[in-house]
């Protein structure tokens, strides 16, 4: 499984990505993509939206399914990546380099309760 | 368990990802749905099949037998090798399978039927020929395989690999099938809206049929792809786009039904009666939103409607869908589906939305 090890993980198959700024990005992990198959749609939340950990927030479309994506963190929609709404497909490519969108988290340190890359591998393992 | 065709190893090795299908375990995709579907409309495919059921019916009375039993009428059927579609229907002119049936010999017809409802067909075959008294024996032939070769090179990639079956298969038209070996027949027949072949054989040759095509440059593709390119082409799914609960009228298949003199096939006189329940007809989305799925709720002028089948159809890179609409709904209008929270814009189309690689919408 193609898990970076810097990358912290939800069970619910979200990645998060502390940024220089102190804003985390968040995408789906390569396994998500994987399951889905050929991404056509995502809808991220929408910026300004306050967002609590856990919550539904958005949705990824694929040929065979629509499922939703959730905030690994709470906090505010700081950005869109808007290449996305004309390029789904690049998550398929490089799930790690399409972020969906950031958060400014509420309290920097939920960054760490969220899974680390062994953990989640024997989470989807399951 | 699940139940395993022939190629199951092959398709494991081919690095599938496989998804129980009814029961079956069968490939979903080898890797991208999407190029998979491409490679169908641009040059050649193969698909796995060989879940479907075919139905051998022999005896002398096989032809009026099916007269009774079939919608469509098998008198239509005069050259030994030609098909047609067919629905089988219930009591009330449900429908309770889609089939194609082929015409071998005056004592012998084949019906190919869906993998879900091939033993539900069997025992209402088996209740329809008592109930005609024609004689007619069934065989379920569980012993063979099938695959379907599709795309504007198909047949080209079939010859190449299988040079010997060409002259008695080049002359076939669309519906037409030739029996090329004792046990195999190669039809003129497919679900993707493009030229090809599918092949039944005995489960131990399916494996050469396989390699054979895949050599010659057909490339293999799973459900998923079989399922945006039978949608592009307009052509339904079983269990979604009709079940017992339709008549064939409500699912866009009246071209199936020959009505023409007096014959009194099952189901006849239920259907004439029956009054219409729906339009079944082609959505395109043009808002951006979503995708269109089945049973999400489309708002038509004349009131509400219900989507059986939506996909993205990688063809148009559109969303498309078939929809229940309600009666007198008109292609050209205007309508909005309800997608998670919102509404979204589409346009009523009459099916096929795509055909021999072209757009028609």
């Amino acid at each position: 499984m193609n898990l970076p090890p810097e990358l912290k993980y939800t069970a619910s198959h979200e990645w998060a990505r502390l940024e220089a700024d102190g804003t985390v990005s968040v995408g789906i992990t390569d396994h998500a993509q994987e399951q889905l198959g050929d991404i056509v749609f995502v809808e991220p939340p929408k910026v300004g939206r306050q967002v609590a950990a856990g919550e539904s927030v958005g949705v990824v479309e694929s040929v065979k399914a629509a499922s939703d994506i959730y905030a690994p963190l709470a906090g505010e929609v700081v950005a869109n990546n808007d290449e996305l709404g004309a390029s789904p497909e690049r998550i398929n490519a490089d799930a790690y380099g399409a972020w969906m969108y950031r958060l400014k988290p509420a309290d920097a340190a939920d960054l760490a309760k969220l899974l680390d890359s062994a953990a989640y591998a024997k989470a989807s393992a399951e | 368990m699940l139940k395993t065709t022939p190629l199951n190893a092959i398709h494991r090795a081919a690095g599938a990802r496989m998804v129980d299908f009814g029961g079956w375990d069968m490939p979903v995709n080898y890797g991208s749905q999407i190029e998979e579907h491409h490679a169908v409309r641009r040059s050649a495919g193969v698909f796995d099949v060989s879940h479907m059921r075919s139905v051998d019916l022999e005896g002398k009375g096989v032809r009026d037998f099916l007269r009774f039993a079939l919608a469509n009428d098998v008198a239509k059927l005069k050259l030994p090798g030609k098909a047609l579609y067919s629905c089988l229907l219930d009591e009330s002119a449900g429908v309770i399978d889609d089939l194609i049936a082929y015409y071998f010999r005056d004592d012998w017809f084949r019906l190919v039927v869906n993998a879900g409802t091939a033993d539900g067909d069997i025992d209402w075959l088996h209740r329809l020929n008592a109930l005609a008294g024609h004689g007619v024996a069934l065989r379920s032939r569980d012993d063979l395989a099938m695959i379907a070769v599709q795309g504007p090179q198909a047949r080209e990639a079939f010859w190449r690999a299988f040079p010997e079956t060409r002259a008695a298969t080049e002359a076939l038209v669309p519906f037409q099938a030739a029996r090329v070996g004792d046990d195999i027949v190669v039809a003129r027949t497919g679900y993707t809206g493009e030229d090809g072949f599918e092949v039944s054989c005995p489960a131990d040759e399916v494996a050469t049929l396989w390699n054979g095509v895949v050599a010659a440059g057909a490339r293999p593709c799973g459900l998923g792809a079989r399922d945006t390119l039978r949608l592009e082409a307009g052509m339904n799914l079983y269990g979604q786009d009709m079940d017992t609960g339709a008549s064939p009228f409500d699912a866009g298949l009246a071209w199936t039904v020959d009505l023409a003199g007096a014959r009194g096939f099952f189901g006849r006189k239920a259907l004439e009666a029956r009054p219409r329940a729906c339009d079944f007809l082609g959505l395109v989305l043009e808002d951006k939103g979503g995708v269109l799925r089945a049973h999400q709720i489309v708002l038509a002028e004349r009131g509400e409607g219900e989507i059986t089948s939506g996909t993205f159809s990688p063809t148009l890179g559109v969303s498309i869908a078939l929809a229940r609409l309600p009666v007198g709904t008109a292609p050209g209008e205007k309508v909005r589906v309800q997608v998670r929270d919102k509404e979204l814009a589409a346009r009523v189309v009459k099916p096929p939305f795509v055909r021999h690689g072209k757009p028609l919408i």
